[in-house]
């Protein structure tokens, strides 16, 4: 029987130790560059206690239905450009707790990866919570025979993430996931009234990070305004805000996955 | 005389912030000491037990209560007025056991944390909803990184833009506390980052001020429900 996951070209992994540094806005805006360029992407939201995904796309208040393969992964629009899942839209009541211990949640994310029909895709991304434990862990196993392409590790500027940071490139040492490279987020932000930049969260540690680690870094973005909006909204920022501050350093890391993908088909 | 238990295992960031980064713990008869910034701030951290800054905690739940167990068994904090206990985000193992473990004691409550927009509201009353499950009172929530003054031009941008009226709205329709907003200030980092008390470091910020009534708010919430007893938050 052939898998799930078998049509799926490229695996790649968001991580970061530190929570609240913008993995989901990682993804999300990586999804929505990576369609651009025309490619098929699906996300596997397995951030069970906070899951992000659904509502930065605008299907928050969807269903999950199963069919003979398993689940059908929610799509973002009529032409199925984008598919995902997350226990989101699981919930009975968006505001619900999900207060698991660590086995109930390893089985979930088992039944994640395994019986989510996604169909073909040239590209899964995994959203993860903040952490090294046992969502993390069980994701890795579970991907393992699958040959994820990678891991992009998220940070924001300041040595207080970075640290943690520092873990999980380790993380991704011990279980021999490749590290695509590591992303600096909400690196400096440009008044809209006088235009004057302030590191708000400091700047540099992520690059600094990367080059200390001997991996790519792959851009530092910008606290962006419209982009803050967009994810509120579950709009298309990639779409609606080329000129945006963000736009540019996003696109970048999009362009330099396709080019890790291309390297690795080749 | 305060206590700080950081336990966030994967990404323990109390040591750094507290100045602390490369300190051990050290065993006694009476069990762990707990690694002093002052007197009367003493600090526990899985940060103090790893030798490299590189070293990563991969623990299942079961290892990661059994760690916070021993925290609260084994050491030695001394007659102590607060206890505070730091988590890392969700509504599993480490939450569950906390409060399971606690459960002899009296807590006076939980402090939430969240930002304005409703991408963290949405995760917060999830967090609301755990407290109200497993029985722990809410003493307030503060929404943090609340508006950002530009330095040269004074205008206020709202970085995290609170499109479902913010913490506000939610406390209202929740009802619980919202103990106060604390605005960014690229200080707070800075001086988290070099281990220092941002408190001391820029007495004459917003965001000072924002922290020392929502502290405030929290030792009369304290004073009103507890007794002589140690205070757990």
């Amino acid at each position: 029987e052939r898998s799930n996951l078998a049509g799926v070209r490229h695996i790649l992994l968001v991580l970061s130790g530190k929570g609240g540094v913008g993995k989901s806005t990682v993804c999300t805006e990586l999804a929505l560059s990576l369609r651009r360029s025309g490619k098929k992407v699906g996300i596997l939201d397995v951030d069970l206690c906070g899951p992000s995904i659904p509502r930065m796309f605008r299907v928050q208040d969807n269903d999950v239905h199963q069919c003979d393969s398993g689940w059908v992964p929610v799509f973002v629009d009529q032409e199925k450009s984008i598919a995902l899942m997350s226990i989101g839209f699981l919930l009975e009541k968006p505001d619900d707790a999900v207060v698991w211990r660590g086995p109930k949640k390893n089985a979930l994310i088992k039944q994640f990866v395994a019986d989510v029909a996604w169909g073909e895709l040239d590209f899964l991304i995994v959203d993860t919570p903040p952490g090294t434990s046992d969502e993390h862990i069980s994701t890795v196993e579970a991907l393992r025979p699958y040959k994820p392409l990678g891991a992009i590790l998220v940070t924001t500027p300041q040595a207080v993430a970075v640290g943690d940071v520092r873990r999980e490139l380790t993380f991704c040492k011990k279980t021999g996931l490749r590290v695509l490279g590591i992303v600096e987020n909400m690196s400096g932000f440009v008044c809209p009234h006088c235009s004057e930049c302030t590191n708000i969260f400091s700047k540099g540690g992520g690059e600094e990070l990367a080059k200390h680690a001997g991996v790519p870094f792959l851009g530092s973005v910008p606290l962006d305004l419209q982009l803050s909006r967009s994810l509120e909204e579950g709009g298309d920022f990639i779409q609606e805000f080329p000129k945006s501050s963000a736009f540019p350093a996003l696109t970048h890391i999009a362009q330099q996955i396709l080019a890790a993908a291309s390297q690795r088909s080749s | 005389q305060v206590a700080l238990l950081d336990i966030d295992i994967c990404g323990p960031s109390i040591p750094k912030m507290m100045g602390l980064e490369g300190e051990q713990v050290h065993q006694s008869g009476s069990g762990w000491s707990p690694v002093y910034v002052e007197e009367n701030l003493g600090v526990m951290s899985v940060g103090f037990l790893l030798s490299s800054p590189d070293d990563a905690v991969i623990w299942r739940g079961p290892k990661k209560n059994g760690l916070i167990k021993q925290f609260l068994r084994d050491v030695d904090w001394g007659e102590v007025d607060y206890l505070i206990v730091d988590t890392p985000p969700g509504t599993s193992d480490e939450h569950l056991s906390i409060v399971q473990y606690l459960s002899a004691s009296h807590v006076a409550g939980a402090v939430i944390v969240t930002t304005p927009q409703e991408v963290s509201l949405q995760d917060v009353r999830k967090e609301i909803n755990f407290c109200h499950k497993v029985k722990l009172p809410i003493i307030g929530v503060v929404e943090n990184m609340s508006g950002f003054v530009c330095p040269k031009c004074k205008k206020e941008s709202q970085i995290f833009p609170p499109t479902t009226g913010g913490a506000e709205k939610m406390c209202q329709n929740l009802n619980v506390s919202l103990l106060g907003k604390v605005p960014l200030d690229p200080q707070i980092g800075k001086s988290c980052d070099k281990g220092q008390s941002f408190l001391s470091e820029a007495p004459e910020s917003p965001a000072t001020s924002s922290y020392r009534n929502i502290i405030q708010r929290i030792q009369e919430y304290c004073d009103l429900h507890c007794s002589q007893e140690e205070k757990i938050i």
